[in-house]
């Protein structure tokens, strides 16, 4: 096991712009968007979490790499074991090359040597398809080719396990598939994954667990087998939607 | 008196004119980035006080400024005012311009989306290093229009100089002028500061271009 979270709790105060209208929140009312939530994730173990709009996923893996704050709750990373994020929206450092974006971090933070960071930079942004691309600048990318220079930044810091957010949510349709295709091509890397997505038959093939979650809560888990022939019924109405495509 | 005569005695004054230029842009430059930094602080008493002080410094006349710092020593603590006027022109000048330049930065940092600041987080970036090496050199490529507004209207500011008789070209112009009777050292000096400017113009528009290679 390389990461435990235990017993994840997270509120946040009601954001006056969206939820009003929907009930009058009374002042101090918190939105209580992790409920409780425990996961255990393994070296390698390839992890899909899906659920509704608004359920607390894109909180959990923030709680998870640090940039949120849960209310209560333990997150146990084994000892030397370093994560990665890649967002839904790449968050790449537009003033940067493409070969700086990634090799910048291993430089500055990790410390490594400028030469042999770059070479492997390189080699990350070659496995992502990108291996030309390296004097480019995000502005010159596609939306995929960006999203994939995002997965070579986090990759560049050895990590044993890597975060996704709904990579491919901000992607034209036919750029989902280049970027689906990478991930699935690091799970021989032996890189542990946790994987936001919404691209139900992605999950579905790629996942060794799928994680559905809903108002807060973990409400099935198991095989991806288990999980999209699940009898429960709040599974079974998600998972009804995207399979009628209705969403 | 020749026109190249008042030419002549009225560069000996542009050297000062460009002392005032060049000293304030030197302080007024960083000293801005550190009022922004504390406008922007969590602590709210240090925020609500850098903004009053802001909203002074911006909303009164930069010449009284000139006054209050010029004379304003003497007359409170008796301290006599010094001889060479460029001290108290450019303490004036600097404090009035990291005004301007504060407010300018704040808006460019706050410009910059938080997912710059959340990648750079997960990636083990330090606090300085994610402001030094992601945050500012965007911050200073959205920001160049509004510094070069202002480093123009610097230009022509240095005439308020002459306000506390430092001998800067505008002042010593001014001084052709009444002695001569001659609106002509008012028309040299306007075109002094439009070729000043233009030259502010073309080197602001070589940093921007060099700036221009992302978007
Ligand atoms: N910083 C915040 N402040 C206030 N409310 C927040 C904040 N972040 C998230 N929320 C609220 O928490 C709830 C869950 O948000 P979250 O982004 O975790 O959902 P999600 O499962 O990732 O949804 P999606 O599939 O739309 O990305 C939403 O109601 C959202 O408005
Ligand atoms: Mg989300």
């Amino acid at each position: 096991m390389i990461l435990e979270l235990k017993n994840i709790k997270k509120a946040f105060p009601y954001r006056n712009c969206e939820e009003k209208g929907i009930t009058d929140h009374k002042d101090g009312d918190v939105n209580q968007v992790l409920k409780d939530i425990s996961i255990s994730v393994d070296a390698g173990e390839i992890v899909s979490i899906i659920g509704p709009s608004g359920s607390g996923k894109s909180t959990l893996l923030r709680c998870a790499t640090g940039l949120e704050t849960p209310d209560s709750g333990e997150i146990i990373y084994a000892d030397g074991v370093k994560f990665g994020l890649v967002f839904q929206n790449f968050n790449l450092f537009p003033h940067m090359s493409v070969l700086d974006n990634v090799s910048d971090a291993p430089i500055r933070v990790a410390k490594k040597d400028k030469k042999a960071a770059r070479q492997e930079a390189l080699k990350w942004l070659d496995k992502m398809g990108l291996g030309d691309r390296g004097a480019a600048y995000p502005c010159e990318l596609s939306g995929g080719q960006q999203q994939r220079v995002a997965i070579a930044r986090a990759l560049a810091m050895d990590p044993e396990i890597l975060f996704f957010d709904e990579p491919t949510s901000a992607l034209d349709p036919e750029l989902t598939g280049e970027v689906l295709k990478v991930i699935k091509s690091l799970a021989d890397l032996h890189i542990a994954m946790v994987i936001v997505t919404h691209e139900m038959a992605f999950a579905q093939d790629i996942s060794d667990r799928v994680i559905f979650m809903d108002g807060g809560l973990i409400v099935d888990e198991g095989t991806p087998g288990e999980v999209f022939e699940s009898a429960n019924p709040r599974t079974q109405a998600f998972l009804g939607r995207y399979k009628s495509g209705n969403w | 008196m020749s026109l190249l005569t008042m030419i002549a005695k009225m560069s000996e004054g542009f050297g000062r004119t460009c002392a005032i230029f060049f000293l304030t842009l030197i302080f007024s430059l960083p000293l801005g980035m550190i009022v922004a930094l504390l406008r922007m602080s969590k602590n709210k008493v240090v925020s609500a006080v850098t903004r009053f002080f802001i909203s002074v410094l911006r909303g009164t006349p930069l010449m009284l400024q000139l006054l209050a710092v010029t004379y304003g020593p003497y007359y409170l603590f008796g301290i006599s005012v010094s001889r060479n006027k460029l001290i108290p022109v450019v303490v004036a000048f600097s404090i009035n311009y990291a005004a301007y330049f504060a407010e300018i930065y704040r808006g460019g940092i706050e410009s910059i989306s938080p997912g710059q600041y959340e990648a750079a987080k997960v990636l083990g970036y330090t606090k300085v290093q994610t402001f030094m090496r992601i945050i500012l050199p965007q911050v200073v490529k959205r920001i160049m229009p509004s510094v070069t507004n202002e480093v123009v209207t610097l230009v022509k500011d240095t005439s308020i100089a002459f306000t506390v008789s430092y001998q800067e070209m505008f002042t010593i112009g001014k001084q052709i002028a009444n002695s001569q009777t001659s609106f002509v050292p008012f028309v040299v000096a306007g075109v002094f500061y439009f070729v000043f400017n233009a030259i502010v113009d073309f080197v602001m528009g070589r940093i921007e271009k060099k700036l221009d290679y992302y978007k």
